[in-house]
């Protein structure tokens, strides 16, 4: 591929992507990787752990993926990435080198910065991760243990110990200060951790729950368990944001695709404080 | 609600300027005028026998003489002797696909540098529209607050829009199946046009009361031979949309309607719907609101790479398709999203309800279904529960 920088038009259609050129690659398991990417042309606008991009595998399609750094980092931007069909895997086979293009920074973002010297509790089940991996690193830069608790825990739920994402990032976290609980649905021979839903974990994590604020990101009924037990818990439902999922096509409002109730979730989302009004919302089945 | 593609020199009303009356002759002339003004001129001509907007030079080319009889399923134009031009309510079509090209090629690039060129859209050109209906010019004022009215717009949208010049003609034959009155976008034209005609039509032949609503409408107007309205001209205006109102079909509620039908989203009634539907998307189609599209990207031979956007429906499975599976698998969850959306979350996503009363979804739909009747279905039965919870919700 002969991959030059292009001038970039001032005004583009809001469903033309920038190239970018794959300049990293890792592997984090066997369907899984992170990609770190720079602009070819020019740069998207700066983002917020939370927000996402809409990537084009240039000839198969486009999809929404999560940033999954802290984009405020001076870093490439890098996307973790689960090949589940046509456009995830065509993204996850990009050589090195090889253009995606990417529209974005989409939607909202977990609102970080005004968490201030709160306890943090941060959720995560599956691939859900890849987008709170910038956030956890943004908190883990803000606040330092004071001795008297853990300031961030961390609970991560995966199908199996293989699917664990950024395992030895996990450790440098809890290095920095974090508190970490791992479990899994099913453990292998060697597994020495919980086995069980993150549900099951939540009451354990030494965090003052009146006072701490939530960022839960997974599978839609993971999410509705968690919020729901964190609630019940003790911890206010504006304290909890969650980070939901729909079929998307533009992220931009304009196609329609992803409708949830009153919501685009491109737009008034994908993150949500765990309202009322949100948690009727989820309680309706195939809306 | 503010307009985001105002008339210019608009008022949002008629009556600055007072009304004048024009014949046939006049009629013709204001196209012409348009496009001398380098307008291409559109309007509803007879197609597949069914009233569909295409290209007209002048006013023969409008389908006088024609009337349509609509119901449930049904739609049938009939041709007649008469000088009637606009004796008809609305085709299949829309302004929806002036303004939203059901198909549109956004960009290709090259096999080699991948670099996305972006395709000229089609339809640029400034382009009048003559002889819509007010439901019409109300569903354009929709599809701008969709399309036009967030942070990010569509530009081809937007661009089409800028400069479109609307004269409508307000109606004086609905059809079984509008309910324009309840939505409050009809008969009448209140405002969002340049012109906007009554055809009054007694012994002898239609004459058109014009009313003026921008700058530019009023210029067109000050070419063409016409006269000062009269008391009577006004009159025969006023009668004609009094007849229209009571030859207007049954209507909807629309009070409390987004809160009725939030707490109905496990009312029986969604299956009892869901077991007639079939999915098939016509009303989607036919909708001038509904603007949802998929995008796709396409590879040639030659390895040039090609997105389009297409007009979608929510009925498609495909449509809600996440990894996993369809959020929306069954026809109930479909038609429930359709209508709740329609009617009701419109409103929270975009300041303003989603239909406009004109009926086709109940004329073109194959088995008849009537957004109407399904919804007063589920006002009478406000708060009943589904029996059992769905299986295989996520
Ligand atoms: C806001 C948001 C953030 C996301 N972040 C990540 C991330 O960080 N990492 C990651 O691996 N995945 C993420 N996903 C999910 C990712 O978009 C899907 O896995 C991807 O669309 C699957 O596309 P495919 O063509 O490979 O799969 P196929 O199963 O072949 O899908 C066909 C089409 O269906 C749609 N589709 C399928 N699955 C999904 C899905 N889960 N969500 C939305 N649309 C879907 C897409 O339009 C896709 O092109 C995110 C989704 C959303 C909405
Ligand atoms: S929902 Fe039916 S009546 Fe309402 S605007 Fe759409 S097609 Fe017309
Ligand atoms: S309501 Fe009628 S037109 Fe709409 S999808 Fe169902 S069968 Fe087709
Ligand atoms: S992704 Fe297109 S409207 Fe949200």
């Amino acid at each position: 591929m002969a991959l030059a920088a292009e001038a970039v038009p001032e005004v583009r259609h809001p469903l033309t992507p920038l190239r970018y050129r794959v300049v990293g690659k890792r592997r984090e398991t066997e369907d899984t990787v992170t990609l770190s990417l720079l602009p070819l042309d020019g740069p998207i606008a700066m983002t917020k752990p939370g927000q996402f991009n809409m990537l084009t595998a240039f000839g198969v399609g486009e999809v929404a993926i999560s940033i999954s750094n802290d984009p405020a980092a001076d870093e490439p931007l890098e996307h973790t990435i689960r090949a589940v069909g046509a456009v995830s895997s065509a993204l996850c086979q990009t050589p090195p080198g090889g253009a995606v293009g990417v529209r974005g920074p989409f939607g909202t973002d977990w609102g970080v910065a005004d968490l201030g010297q709160s306890d943090a509790i941060v959720v995560a089940g599956g691939i859900g991760l890849a987008p709170l991996r910038g956030a956890i690193r943004a908190l883990l830069e803000r606040r330092r243990p004071t001795g008297k608790s853990h300031l961030l825990s961390v609970v991560v739920g995966a199908r199996n110990p293989s699917q664990l994402l950024f395992e030895e990032e996990m450790l440098a976290w809890q290095r920095a200060g974090a508190h970490l609980q791992v479990t899994v649905d099913t453990a292998r021979p060697g597994w020495s951790g919980p086995v069980g839903v993150v549900t099951d974990q939540l009451a354990r994590a030494p965090v003052d729950f009146a006072t701490a604020a939530a960022l839960v990101c997974g599978p839609e009924v993971m999410i509705r368990y968690t919020a729901r037990t964190l609630f019940d818990l003790g911890m206010p439902r504006d304290h909890i944001r969650i980070s939901l999922e729909r079929n998307m096509q533009c992220g931009v409002g304009l196609c329609g695709h992803c409708q949830l109730g009153p919501w685009l979730i491109c737009r008034d989302g994908p993150v949500f404080t765990y309202d009322l009004e949100a948690e009727a919302i989820l309680a309706s089945r195939q809306r | 609600m503010p307009d985001l593609f105002p008339q210019p020199g608009g008022d949002g009303g008629a009556g600055s300027k007072p009304a004048r009356v024009v014949d046939r002759a006049g009629l013709d002339a204001v196209i012409r005028s348009l496009q001398s003004r380098g307008y291409r001129t559109v309007g509803p001509t007879v197609r597949d026998r069914a009233i569909s907007l295409a290209e007209i030079s002048g006013v023969a080319d409008l389908p006088q003489g024609w009337h349509d009889s609509q119901s449930p399923g049904s739609y049938r134009l009939t041709p007649g002797a008469d000088l009637e031009i606009f004796g008809w309510a609305v085709g299949a079509d829309s302004v929806k696909r002036q303004l939203l090209p059901p198909r549109e090629v956004v960009w290709r690039a090259g096999a080699q540098d991948l670099v996305p060129h972006e395709e000229p859209a089609a339809g640029l050109a400034p382009l009048a529209l003559v002889g819509v209906r007010p439901c019409e010019v109300a569903a354009l004022g929709i599809l701008d607050r969709v399309l036009g009215g967030g942070r990010v717009t569509d530009p081809r949208y937007a661009s089409r829009r800028e400069g479109l010049f609307i004269c409508t003609v307000e109606c004086g034959s609905p059809a079984s199946t509008c309910f324009c009155t309840s939505m409050g976008t009809g008969p009448g034209a209140e405002s969002g046009f340049d012109l906007a005609m009554t055809e009054i039509v007694e012994e002898d032949d239609p004459r058109y009361l014009v009313r003026v609503g921008s700058d530019r409408g009023a210029a067109v107007l000050d070419e063409v031979e016409s006269q000062p309205a009269t008391l009577r001209d006004e009159a025969a205006r006023q009668e004609v949309l009094a007849r229209a109102r009571t030859r207007m079909g049954h209507g909807v509620v629309t009070e409390g309607l987004p809160e009725l039908l939030e707490r109905n989203l496990e009312n029986p009634r969604w299956d009892q719907v869901a077991s007639r539907c079939l999915s098939c998307g016509n009303c989607t189609q036919v909708c001038p609101t509904c603007f949802c599209v998929s995008v796709e990207d396409i590879t040639d031979l030659a390895g040039t790479v090609e997105r389009r956007r297409r007009w979608a429906s929510c009925f498609e499975v495909g449509h809600s398709y996440i990894h996993g599976g369809a959020v929306r698998p069954t026809t109930r969850s479909r038609y429930r999203q359709w209508a709740t959306h329609k009617l009701g979350t419109w409103h929270a996503q975009f300041g303003t309800s989603g239909c406009v009363g004109c009926g086709r979804c109940i004329a073109w739909c194959p088995v008849g279904i009537d957004l109407r009747e399904e919804v007063s279905a589920i006002r009478a039965s406000d708060g009943m529960r589904a029996l059992a919870p769905r299986p295989g919700g996520g």
